[in-house]
Formats: C-alpha cells, structure tokens, sequence
C-alpha cells in the first residue's frame, strides 16, 4: 500500500541513501535501520511529504502521495523528534486539540481513556509545562489510540520512555498491525512484539 | 468535518493559549502606547503639531507593534512540532492558517484598535477624527496581520529571524501605512476620508483573499 521506488536523499552536498525500495502492505511492520546521520528521519519525514525526493517517487495505494494529499493524510499519522505538546495547554487540551484539528471527533470519556491508558490518569488537567519528558511523550503516543489511520509513521518512539511505556507500545503497534494496520519506524531499540516479525529496512549511501 | 468547524477549533485553541500568556499580548500594547507617547517627547509639546502628526504616530505605532507580535504567530508551533501535525491534517492548508491569522488579529490587532482612542486624544485628535482612525485601524490592523504572516513563515527557524521579519514585511506595510494615515488626515483636512478608506477595505479584501496562499507555500518551504 505504501510503496517506495528508487529513492534518493540529498542534504546539502551530502547523498545520505539512493536507489532505496520499499513496500508496506497491511499487517506489516518496515524497521529503518542505519547509524546516526544516515537519513532515518529524512526517510520518514519524506514519507509525510515535507521533504521531496531529489528523486524517485512515494506512493500511497498506487497514487504518489503529492497527488492524494488528502486521503493520504487522513489514513496516516506521524510521530516526530518533536512532540506536538503544547506547554500551556493541559495533558487533556493537548489531545482533545490534536484530535479535533486532524478531523477525528473525540468526547471527553475517549480522551480521558486514552490517556488513562497509557497511564496519565492522574495528570489529566495539569500544564503540559509541569510533565516530565516521558510523560510528555506519552501524552504525544495518546494520539495513536484515538486516530484511525491506517498508516503509522514512527521516528523514535521508544526515546524517554519507561519500562511500562515501552511494553505499552510496543503492545499498542502489535494489536495496529493485527488490526490491519501498517507501521514504519526508526528506533535504535529491540522491537519485540508476538507475533509479528518486523521487516528490516536497512539505509547506506 | 468541514471548514469552518476547523477554523473554529484553531481559534478556540490559539486564544486560550493567548489566554494562559497574557503578558505577551499586554508586552505589545504597551510598546505600542509607549511609542505613541516618546514623539511629543521628542518633538516638543506644540498642540497644533501634535495635532497635525496624531494621525501618522498612532499608525507608525500600530505598524510596530504588529510586527514585534509576529514571532508568536508560528514559531511556537514550528518548535513544538505542532506546525508538522497541522500540515498533516487532511484540511487545506490555508483554512487552519487563515484562523490562525484571525486568531493573531484578534490577539494583537484588536488591543491596539481599542486603546489608539485613548493616543489619539492625547494628540488631540478631534472627534471625527478619532472615529476615523478606529475604522482606518479596523480596516488596516487585519491586513497587517496577513501580510506579516508572510514574513514570519517565510523566516521559521532562521538565526535573527526577528530583525530579517521586519527587513521583509516593512516596506510590504507601506500601503497601509499610506492610506490609513491618510484616512485620518483626509477626515482633519475636511477633505474627506471615504477614499482613503475604500482602498483600505479593498487592500484587505485582496490580501484576506491571497495571503494565505502565500503563507501556506512559504511554510512547506521552511518545514522542508
């Protein structure tokens, strides 16, 4: 469904990759692997369309993802280096905001749940300013409970996060994947989640 | 969900988190009243030069204060990440900007409109003539806020992007400028200020209309 052919990344005078396919088909997990530097991020955040190929093309169900902007927005979802948490905002705006601006109607119960869920029940209405980074994190990955896309798009999601955490997501990915649902991800951490063999995407120049 | 409901949302937001930082929006009305208030200072205290100038100080002020107020229309956002997951949003890029752009009119253009009465006294400003510098504004104040929103998406990230703003959007604000200022002198001259006015409000038609288009390409530029 999402499909990568014969990509190639250029920052400044540096190629970081070329020449990389990929495809994701439902159910399936893509792992990018590389050291620092490589062009993980870039990889991902050409998946999201802020970066445009110096060659080659994305495509999301056979159309290039610039053509179908939006109904490929409305299936995926992104997680970044940079969290999306408003410092002034409480724990509950946070999420009730990002829900309502990517179009997805949420009631206060949902809100509540998720973020209950991954286990902020008792932070529901404190400034984002006063969470840790974990939590803040955590209040960021709420998002995935409540979107429906199909499509995730994962930079280090597994950073700053606890024990607890980690074992939440990596759950969190296994029941998406067994829902037919499509994950690629860079993380510099073990990936174990039952039954379900993660693909390998490894980058070089 | 449509349109409207976006901007809707997007207002809500952007005023509670102008709500919950009430300092910077008072920052700006104060470095616009104290503007307006260092030319007679500096000019001495003649009530009929004061008279004459109360018009283009009040404007030069506002034009000032919109811009130190830019900073805060997408910097946040583009720190944070947020500005990543609203261009994610399925929604047209231009709706969420324009209720952005709205909702930094409504912060920072609105407080100037209300209190630039209160300058224009102290210039002396005759009634008639206060009454068309609070519509000249009401026309002119939006305007700066779109235009201004070009700059400061076209400047995200940069180092200095403060002073390089200004470079940009201040010669851009001439026009307004021009005819708001000229409203106001055309309603003292006793030559009227309809004409002045109309093309203020059609300035601000044009912009309302372009700008954010130009915003939205200007911020897959500095996102990239």
């Amino acid at each position: 469904m999402l499909e990568g052919r014969d990509l190639a990344c250029v920052r400044g005078e540096r190629t970081l990759f070329s020449h990389l396919n990929f495809a994701l088909d439902a159910g399936e997990l893509l792992l990018v692997q590389g050291a620092n530097g490589s062009g993980k991020t870039s990889l991902l955040r050409m998946v999201c369309g802020f970066l445009t190929p110096e060659f080659g093309d994305i495509l999301w169900r056979g159309e290039k993802i610039g053509k179908a902007r939006e109904s490929y927005h409305a299936e995926m979802t992104y997680f970044g280096h940079a969290p999306a948490v408003k410092e002034d905002l409480t724990a509950t705006e946070n999420l009730d905001f990002a829900c309502r601006l990517a179009g997805i109607p949420v009631d206060s119960q949902a809100v509540k749940g998720a973020l209950g869920h991954l286990g902020l029940g008792h932070c529901l209405h404190l400034p984002a300013r006063s969470l840790s980074q974990g939590q803040r994190r955590r209040v960021a990955l709420s998002r995935l409970l409540l979107t429906r896309a199909r499509l995730w798009v994962l930079d280090e999601p597994l950073t700053a996060l606890d024990q607890a955490a980690l074992q939440l997501v990596q759950s969190l990915l296994g029941e998406h994947l067994q829902a037919g649902g499509m994950a690629l991800m860079t993380t510099h951490q073990a990936v174990m989640i039952p039954g379900v063999e993660p693909r390998l995407l490894p980058l070089k120049a | 969900m449509n349109m409207l409901q976006i901007v809707n949302v997007v207002l809500r937001r952007e005023l509670i988190l102008a709500m919950r930082r009430r300092g910077d929006v008072l920052t700006v009305l104060f470095f616009f009243v104290i503007v307006a208030s260092l030319f007679p200072l500096g000019v001495g205290p003649d009530p009929k030069l004061l008279r004459l100038m109360g018009g283009g100080v009040v404007w030069v002020s506002a034009l000032l204060a919109a811009m130190l107020s830019l900073g805060r229309l997408f910097a946040s956002d583009y720190a944070d990440g947020t500005l990543e997951q609203l261009i994610l949003t399925p929604t047209p890029p231009v709706v969420w900007i324009t209720g952005k752009i709205l909702a930094h009119w409504l912060v920072s253009g609105v407080p100037l409109i209300l209190v630039a009465p209160i300058l224009g006294v102290q210039f002396g400003l005759s009634g008639e003539a206060l009454l068309v510098l609070v519509v000249s504004l009401l026309l002119g104040t939006p305007v700066l806020s779109l235009i201004g929103a070009i700059g400061a998406a076209l400047t995200l990230g940069l180092r200095g992007g403060g002073v390089l703003v200004s470079l940009l959007v201040l010669p851009l604000y001439i026009p307004v400028l021009i005819f708001g200022a000229g409203a106001v002198d055309g309603a003292m001259s006793g030559l009227g200020a309809e004409a002045h006015l109309s093309l203020l409000g059609s300035i601000l038609i044009l912009a309302f209309i372009l700008t954010p288009w130009a915003v939205s390409a200007a911020l897959r530029i500095s996102i990239e």
